[in-house]
């Protein structure tokens, strides 16, 4: 510190091109594992879906214990947490202020808006590898303490898992950009599907649009054996509601909003 | 080189910034003085894109800052050194930035180093920082993409004196090596120190601006009497306006000569007579800003 010189600042230089979205994409990655916060959170997904397959080692019946069986069950406590994780990365940047040093060096904040969405999606198909393990790996334990462990799949299953993750987690994402509030974002979002069951027990009107706009209900059959057509439809509306108006309208409220 | 061009910001009624205009030219630090509230951050917010100014405009070498593709490599930002995440390790937030700016891994350590945070402090979490360290983490955050021009605001905000000492030095070498610094603070001895041109605002307005010589050799002349009753009355009788200074003195508005005549037509008996200087500037400083910071405090 006794010599100090800050960097000659040079007059003549190749203009500089703008980070590419892949590159915007993998800083993103890393800002979700780089605070404890964010490794726990990561952690945990990973525990929970680690503790599902346990606990089926032990409950299921011996002829039950298929891959299959154990895969699909992991999904359910994932994709409550993944949501967290979508709402965590867009909130994460206001509440700890960080937007101030992230847009000022991208000041095209769409871009980066962009590249969260991809991180949160990365994470997700990543969520499904971490399922396809660990069941993997309950089917070998099945297999070794006198369980069927039998590795019958039902290919589908996969894609139909792939979506339902990365709809869980853009959802999330849509509500924290929507809100940019972490507490608010998630309680709205672990809130909505009880107010709209408790709604539909009480309101009979409300049942019928229940069907085709509560995503509780119209994410189910993605984990059973297989959609129709009307129920790949009510997905559609229910998704269009939930995760399409929150991300343009979260888009263009982070597009506007003055940053302090 | 940034040019701002007559910004104006109102929030509902309140206009935090009227008709901002000024100019910072390669080579040269800039000052952006003026007491809380005065605008100031509002102001070098809205150059950053950050805010979007009701009326006027602002470019950072030659344009707008929100079309730069890369703003990181030509304008080194430091809006707010606690806007940080108190959970990443200063090397961890300088890395994302690096990351994003495609700047070489080396460079985080180099201005790291630069900055005065060692190995130890790097590892640290920001959280556990002293608003001091943050300023240095900030400084070489906005250090790090090599960038022509500095915008920081209040740098010196809990700097110790070594500190301050050690920023003065970084400013004006970066800015004598043909960089353009824009630097903000409501410490008038801070900026005087390492300013080349001043812009004072108050009250959302600029109110004086110019090279730092020309602003201080318009700030008058600090005259003491013996009598500093008869000196008032007698000032006030020439015409030559005056104001009270800081250390019981009176600070007059005039040169030397035409304050020493009339305490002699007077028959006075002078203890002091000089041009203001230093003193002078914090005169201007506090007149040109009066009633601005109250105001701010019922904002």
């Amino acid at each position: 510190m006794t010599a100090v010189t800050a960097p000659a600042p040079t007059l003549s230089r190749p203009a500089a091109t703008g980070p590419s979205l892949a590159r915007l994409t993998g800083v993103e990655l890393r800002k979700l594992a780089d605070t404890r916060a964010g490794r726990w959170l990561l952690i945990t997904i990973g525990l929970v879906a680690a503790v599902i397959v346990t606990v089926q080692v032990f409950v299921l019946q011996d002829a039950a214990q298929t891959f299959t069986a154990f895969f699909t069950p992991s999904l359910f406590p994932v994709g409550l947490l993944l949501p967290v994780l979508g709402i965590l990365s867009i909130t994460g940047e206001w509440s700890q202020r960080t937007a101030l040093t992230t847009f000022a060096l991208v000041p095209r904040r769409e871009r980066v808006v962009t590249a969260k969405l991809a991180a949160v999606v990365l994470a997700a198909l990543a969520s499904v590898l971490v399922s396809l393990a660990v069941a993997a790996a309950g089917t070998l334990a099945a297999g070794a303490t006198g369980g069927a462990g039998t590795w019958t799949f039902d290919w589908h299953l996969l894609p139909y898992a792939a979506v339902f993750q990365v709809v869980n987690v853009l959802m999330g994402a849509g509500f924290g950009l929507l809100l940019l509030n972490t507490p608010l974002a998630i309680v709205t979002y672990l809130l909505l599907p009880t107010v709209w069951s408790v709604l539909a027990a009480m309101i009979r009107a409300l049942r019928e649009p229940a069907r085709w706009l509560d995503t509780s209900v119209t994410m189910e059959p993605l984990l059973g054996p297989d959609m129709t057509a009307g129920q790949w439809g009510r997905l559609g509306v229910s998704l269009a509601v939930w995760l399409l108006v929150p991300l343009v309208a979260g888009l263009v409220r982070t597009l506007r909003r003055e940053v302090s | 080189m940034i040019e701002v061009d007559h910004l104006t910001k109102r929030y509902g009624p309140h206009t935090a910034v009227e008709d901002v205009s000024f100019r910072c030219e390669p080579g040269t630090v800039t000052g952006f003085l003026g007491p809380n509230g005065a605008g100031k951050s509002t102001t070098m917010r809205m150059i950053c894109g950050m805010t979007a100014p009701t009326a006027g405009g602002a470019t950072v070498a030659g344009r707008p800052y929100r079309e730069l593709p890369n703003p990181g490599r030509e304008i080194g930002v430091l809006l707010d050194a606690s806007a940080q995440h108190a959970g990443r390790t200063g090397r961890e937030a300088l890395t994302l930035a690096a990351r994003t700016m495609g700047v070489a891994r080396g460079q985080v350590a180099a201005k790291l180093d630069l900055v005065g945070l060692n190995e130890t402090a790097a590892r640290r979490r920001v959280g556990a920082y002293s608003l001091g360290m943050r300023q240095r983490l900030g400084l070489a955050l906005a250090l790090l993409g090599d960038p022509r021009v500095l915008i920081l605001d209040e740098p010196a905000n809990g700097l110790d004196p070594e500190g301050i000492f050690w920023m003065r030095g970084v400013l004006r070498g970066f800015a004598d090596r043909g960089g353009t610094v824009l630097l903000s603070s409501h410490l008038l001895r801070e900026v005087e120190a390492v300013a080349d041109r001043l812009v004072v605002i108050g009250g959302g307005r600029v109110v004086a601006q110019g090279g730092k010589d020309e602003l201080l050799a318009g700030a008058g002349t600090l005259v003491r009497a013996r009598d500093q009753h008869t000196l008032r009355l007698t000032l006030d009788r020439a015409g030559l306006p005056a104001s009270a200074g800081t250390d019981g003195g009176y600070v007059v508005r005039a040169e030397p000569e035409a304050v020493g005549q009339a305490a002699a037509d007077a028959g006075l008996v002078l203890t002091e007579l000089r041009p203001a200087g230093s003193g002078g500037l914090e005169q201007l400083f506090l007149t040109l800003t009066a009633g601005a910071s109250t105001k701010e405090a019922v904002r």
